[in-house]
């Protein structure tokens, strides 16, 4: 009996989103008084047991370099027998691009009921309920898991992370890998930049910007920020951006603890994939944008007069000449 | 080749979104229904580019739903496709839609299965995975870009921060997002052999659902924005840092 949390890494280190997913699996098993664990698959090159502050006992490595990337066949195979040796009840995924990728095909191998998209602890006062996004983030479902073994794929930067001063034991994982169907040819990766999916804070253009050219001031407040830059379908489908970073109905859903959104006016499509954002920031000449409806703080005005003001004002908190 | 597209029927993007009977059901009164746009937009018509490369190719469409899914899937077949099966059955539990898909596809012998990347009011992200585990097979998900070269893939998924390109074989399950392909709408000669071309309604097998929405509810209201002059933008930065304490 254990919560077993996935932990998932890039570049030699765990996500933050596996971080969060261990306070959250951590949180579970004080309710039910079970321990929790954690599963890593591939190699890192930081210490495993200083995971133990997020509330692990006990971290499985299988150390192998193949797993250092996703096959989801593989994997799943592996975590499967893991589970059953381990004998976890409840399994937490971080609802990342690997998770994904993983927690479904566990879920029909395991015959366990698997909740993507969680936002928030299971409420076990009847049953086993845990709450998830739907409609695109505009409702919440409250879904009932039946299943003996319950899987949970948490929301990035749903659940905040706690840290404690404690060592999590670490051992080895012998399981057999079998060979990648799925290989890996190419990675590549913006350098230097926030991941969009990973970023607390987003700065996001629009077509009030007129034209990829004006981008300058947008990527400068990001980098200011040390946030990841985004923008509205119409920039992406004109191609002043790349289409990895259209936010919205048909692009990435995103829910950063702030997102600024400058020269959007916030059509319904757009605002589905921010409106998790904690809080939202409106720049727009128009003051009936309906972007003002959903947002926190506003200021009605030209973006190529503002922005420029509010980088100075960011220069001079920060103490950056 | 023969290629298996898996198409939802979801509400119309601008949908009010609104539930009743105890917040047990969402309120279908007055809402458009689409095909989910992932379905339509990238899986689908990345299939069809496929099939108009090569014209051997059977492309054969998938959904779960009763009979008001008729519309859709025809609306589908409009944009291309040689035939529908629909599974005479409503849930929304992932893992009875992947076993109904699964066990389609299994009768088909397909190489090669796209789905969306997610619907867009379920948003589990789930089916295409399940399917791949209940047939055993390779998955790609959240593909980006998708090239065929007889029976070997190409095929660049989104990884956090940037892509990854991978080579795999067929049979294969990939589910698609932006990038795949671009939005088609139907014409006319489409339309109309849409109209003839087979649906077939087969009844569901026996599948226990793992889960169960027990009730729905709405996010609570926006306090409202609080608006800044235009003329003070560094006063904006003095909420963000001491007042919100983001920045």
């Amino acid at each position: 009996m254990s919560v077993l949390v996935f932990l998932d890494h890039a570049d030699g280190h765990v996500k933050k989103a596996s971080l969060e997913a261990m306070c959250y699996g951590a949180a579970i098993a004080a309710k039910t008084g079970v321990a929790t664990e954690g599963i890593i698959l591939g190699t890192v090159s930081e210490d495993l047991a200083a995971l133990g502050q997020y509330g692990v006992k006990k971290v499985y490595q299988l150390k192998n370099g193949t797993l250092d990337h996703l096959d989801a066949q593989v994997f799943t195979k592996i975590i499967a027998e893991a589970v059953s040796a381990i004998g976890a009840k409840v399994i937490v995924f971080p609802n990342n691009l690997s998770g994904k990728a993983i927690a479904p095909r566990l879920s029909a191998r395991l015959k366990a009921g698997l909740v993507a998209g969680a936002v928030a602890l299971p409420d076990t006062s009847n049953g086993f309920v845990v709450r998830k996004n739907v409609f695109s983030g505009k409702a919440f479902a409250n879904v009932s898991v039946s299943t003996d073994i319950k899987i949970i794929a948490l929301n990035p930067n749903s659940y905040s992370i706690t840290t404690s001063d404690t060592k999590a034991e670490v051992a080895d994982l012998s399981i057999n890998v079998d060979p990648f169907k799925v290989k890996t040819v190419s990675v590549s990766k913006s350098s230097g930049e926030v991941p969009l999916t990973e970023a607390e804070i987003v700065v996001s253009g629009g077509r009030g910007l007129k034209g990829p050219e004006n981008w300058g001031m947008i990527e400068e407040l990001a980098k200011l920020l040390h946030a990841a830059t985004a923008c509205s379908r119409p920039v992406a489908d004109s191609h002043w951006r790349p289409h990895n970073e259209h936010v919205g109905q048909t692009g990435i859903a995103i829910a950063p603890n702030l997102y600024i959104a400058i020269g959007i006016s916030g059509a319904i499509q757009h605002l589905a994939g921010v409106n998790r954002s904690k809080v939202i920031v409106v720049i727009n000449k128009d003051p009936e944008a309906p972007f003002f409806k959903a947002a926190d703080y506003g200021i009605v005005g030209d973006a190529f007069e503002v922005v420029p003001k509010i980088i100075e004002a960011v220069k001079k908190m920060k103490g950056v000449a | 080749m023969k290629i298996l597209v898996c198409i939802s029927k979801t509400p119309d993007t601008t949908a009010k979104i609104a539930f009743t009977d105890n917040n047990k059901k969402f309120a279908a009164d007055g809402v458009q229904w689409i095909i989910n746009p992932y379905d339509e937009w990238y899986a689908l018509v990345r299939a069809i580019e496929l099939k108009e490369k090569d014209n051997s190719t059977v492309l054969h469409l998938v959904t779960v739903g009763m009979a008001d899914t008729d519309p859709i899937i025809r609306k589908a077949l409009a944009l291309g496709g040689d035939e529908a099966i629909r599974v005479n059955a409503d849930s929304h539990d992932s893992f009875f839609i992947a076993s109904q898909i699964a066990n389609v596809a299994k009768q088909g012998s397909y190489d090669l299965i796209f789905t969306g990347k997610e619907t867009i009011d379920y948003n589990g992200s789930s089916v295409g995975g399940m399917v791949a585990e209940l047939l055993d097979l390779p998955y790609v998900s959240l593909a980006t870009k998708f090239d065929l070269n007889g029976t070997s893939v190409t095929v660049t998924r989104e990884i956090e921060g940037g892509e990854e390109t991978d080579e795999a074989s067929l049979p294969l399950v990939v589910s698609c997002q932006k990038g795949m392909a671009e939005q088609r709408i139907p014409n006319m000669k489409g339309i109309m052999s849409a109209r003839t071309k087979p649906l077939k309604v087969v009844e569901p097998s026996t599948v226990e659902p793992l889960t169960n929405i027990v009730s729905f509810e709405l996010p609570p209201a926006k306090a409202g924005v609080r608006l800044v002059p235009a003329d003070n933008p560094a006063e904006l930065v003095r909420l963000l840092h001491e007042e919100a304490k983001l920045i």
